[in-house]
């Protein structure tokens, strides 16, 4: 993105009297990392098993018991950070202290002053920049389930607790306060969740909440950089409610700066179904963790040769295969097909159906429009090669080219006899022009419109003419060659007015 | 020398550990940690500037375990130590305002 251009996306809020508000938002991600087992004990790290099936000493809190490191997590939260460009550091767990049931410890070791990745950055499709301040490791909490009452917190008689979650590890992402359209935060975490999911770390997945977003977002008038005071959003659950959170918490804070009210620095969650964000508890009140070195567990100081082993094994990163995609495709890096067969995870089919011979840029059309993602794995790229030289060369056309791809998908059998099957074949280009022109003499009235209408009206009676030719040849004709065959009747019009 | 915490500080940490206390109570703990905290003041008349924090006596790193699965506990057996439980979950009072 150029200075022009992110100056044009700015998001602006404006208050009654006209005056212009820019948003400021960094966002803390929580990441369940895919281990086998919990951070400091052995107990299975699983989704959706029974209630407190998956507990031991260790994660219960019980007296006498001690936490063991697992490696693994730690392998992760490197790939984490290395994957972000940070730095690895010496870090230290921490206990931070507090009552609530959700563990059963009393506190929750994190990583305080000592995170194990610092300063990184990650860049979005935009080409947006966001900063990562930190990346650490820490435990996750158990789940409570409100019961009683309307099942909601405030009117909850009792609380139920299930311990499995208690102790999974967890790698917590805070970025820098980079972020200034709600569009941008949507695509940070939609850039991160791929990013997470390509290096194996998490399978960040919000609706199970192995992936969590709480947004801090603050205002300020327009063109000013002191930063003004933040609320921290939770209980967002997908990446379209973190914006519609973000929109509707900028408006909140504008309409009482307006209004000559301060903006208290609070924890706020998000109602999905009321669309607005309600007050959680002070922050003053709560914030007091009384951190302190977890004393049972020693630092964590991977070695460089740790370090290097991590950074040898990281695939490489959705930015990069969307660039490499982009530049064989001829096609911008920004654009959205490529962004898309990256996600899919099918530029890998891609490629290999180019390197196979097949034209980069049908490749790429194909796999973007006409490849289930269930789909993809039974697909040989030889064959999909194949299909684009039939359709290069004549043979098919691309409505043609398509229905056999369904086919080969289907089946696994060789496109050029999937087409002889079919009975498809290009149609000769002077059969074709005897067509156009029996449709041009019925449709006077049109075509006269398409030869001297502008851009826009030819533009539409293009598609008239070209429905009307796939019509008269059930489907047979090539898009393109209609297309050529329409401009050049068209030239021929013009020249003998 | 000014008191090293007061009285408002032991029941803001009185309160943080809910911990009820009555004054005098207050007044005997702010004397008694004081006391604590005085003894502290002679390490902090040390020069230790160059001296790195630490919590452990040891230079040990990196203390890890393989990532395999172990025992768990048996649910019944679990739930059966705790006060109350319901539908295989520990059953706590309500614990509202409260949440980190």
């Amino acid at each position: 993105m150029s200075d022009q251009s992110a100056t044009e996306a700015a998001y602006v809020v404006e208050g009654s009297e006209g005056d212009r508000w820019a948003i400021v938002v960094g966002l803390e991600v929580h990441v369940e990392l895919a281990t086998a087992t919990k951070l400091f004990c052995a107990c299975p790290n699983v989704f959706g098993d029974e209630p407190n099936t998956n507990v031991c000493p260790t994660c219960l809190g019980l007296p006498g018991s001690l936490p063991v490191l697992n490696r693994n997590a730690v392998e992760l939260a490197m790939r984490i950070g290395r994957a972000l460009r940070c730095t690895v550091e010496p870090s230290v767990f921490a206990r931070k202290n507090y009552f609530y049931p959700d563990m059963p410890k009393d506190y929750q070791v994190s990583q305080y002053d000592k995170p194990i990745n610092v300063d990184g950055e990650l860049a979005l499709p935009d080409g947006t920049v966001v900063g990562i301040e930190r990346a650490h490791l820490e435990e996750d909490t158990g789940k409570n389930t409100h019961a009683g009452g309307g099942g909601r917190i405030h009117d909850a008689d009792y609380s139920l607790i299930d311990y499995n979650r208690a102790g999974v590890p967890l790698v917590e992402i805070v970025s820098r306060p980079d972020i200034r359209t709600p569009d941008q935060a949507r695509a940070y975490v939609a850039e991160l969740r791929q990013l997470l999911v390509a290096i194996g770390a998490s399978d960040a997945r919000m609706e199970e909440a192995s992936m969590r977003v709480d947004a801090n977002v603050s205002v300020r008038p327009e063109g000013t950089t002191e930063l003004g005071t933040r609320c921290e959003i939770k209980n967002l659950n997908s990446i379209r409610s973190l914006g519609r959170a973000i929109e509707y918490e900028a408006r909140r804070q504008v309409d009482l700066l307006e209004t000559g009210e301060r903006v208290r620095q609070e924890t706020r969650h998000w109602d999905e179904d009321g669309g607005r964000t309600r007050p959680g508890r002070s922050k003053e009140e709560a914030e007091d963790y009384r951190y302190f070195d977890e004393p049972d567990l020693v630092p964590v100081a991977p070695d460089e040769a740790w370090q290097a082993a991590v950074d040898a094994n990281l695939p490489e990163l959705p930015a990069s295969r969307r660039a490499r995609l982009a530049e064989r495709a001829g096609r911008p890096t920004t654009d959205g097909g490529v962004a898309l067969t990256v996600e899919r995870d099918l530029d890998a089919l891609a490629h290999a159906a180019m390197d196979a011979g097949g034209d980069p840029a049908r490749v790429l059309t194909h796999v973007e429009h006409n490849v289930p993602v269930e789909a993809a794995g039974g697909l040989d790229p030889a064959q999909l090669a194949d299909l684009v030289r039939l359709e290069l060369d004549g043979a098919l056309t691309a409505t043609q080219a398509k229905t056999v791809l369904a086919e080969v998908i289907a089946s696994g059998r060789p496109p050029a006899d999937i087409a002889a099957e079919r009975g498809f074949e290009a149609m000769d280009t002077s059969a074709l022009e005897g067509t156009i022109d029996e449709i041009i003499a019925a449709n006077p009235t049109e075509w006269d419109d398409y030869v001297h209408g502008d851009d826009a009206r030819r533009g539409k009676l293009t598609g008239f003419f070209t429905g009307q030719v796939m019509k008269a040849t059930k489907g047979q004709a090539d898009g393109k060659v209609v297309n050529q065959l329409l401009g050049a009747r068209r030239a021929a019009a013009l020249a003998g007015e | 020398m000014p008191t090293p915490i007061s009285r408002d500080d032991v029941a803001r940490v009185a309160q943080l550990a809910r911990l009820t206390l009555t004054d005098d109570e207050l007044d005997r703990f702010t004397g008694q940690l004081g006391a604590v905290l005085d003894h502290a003041r002679d390490i902090e008349a040390l020069d230790i500037d160059d001296v790195p924090p630490t919590a452990h006596p040891y230079p040990l790193v990196n203390v890890l375990r393989a990532d395999e699965v172990g025992a768990t506990l048996d649910r019944d057996e679990v739930l059966a130590q705790a006060p109350s439980a319901e539908d295989g979950r520990f059953r706590v009072p309500t614990i509202l305002g409260q949440e980190p």
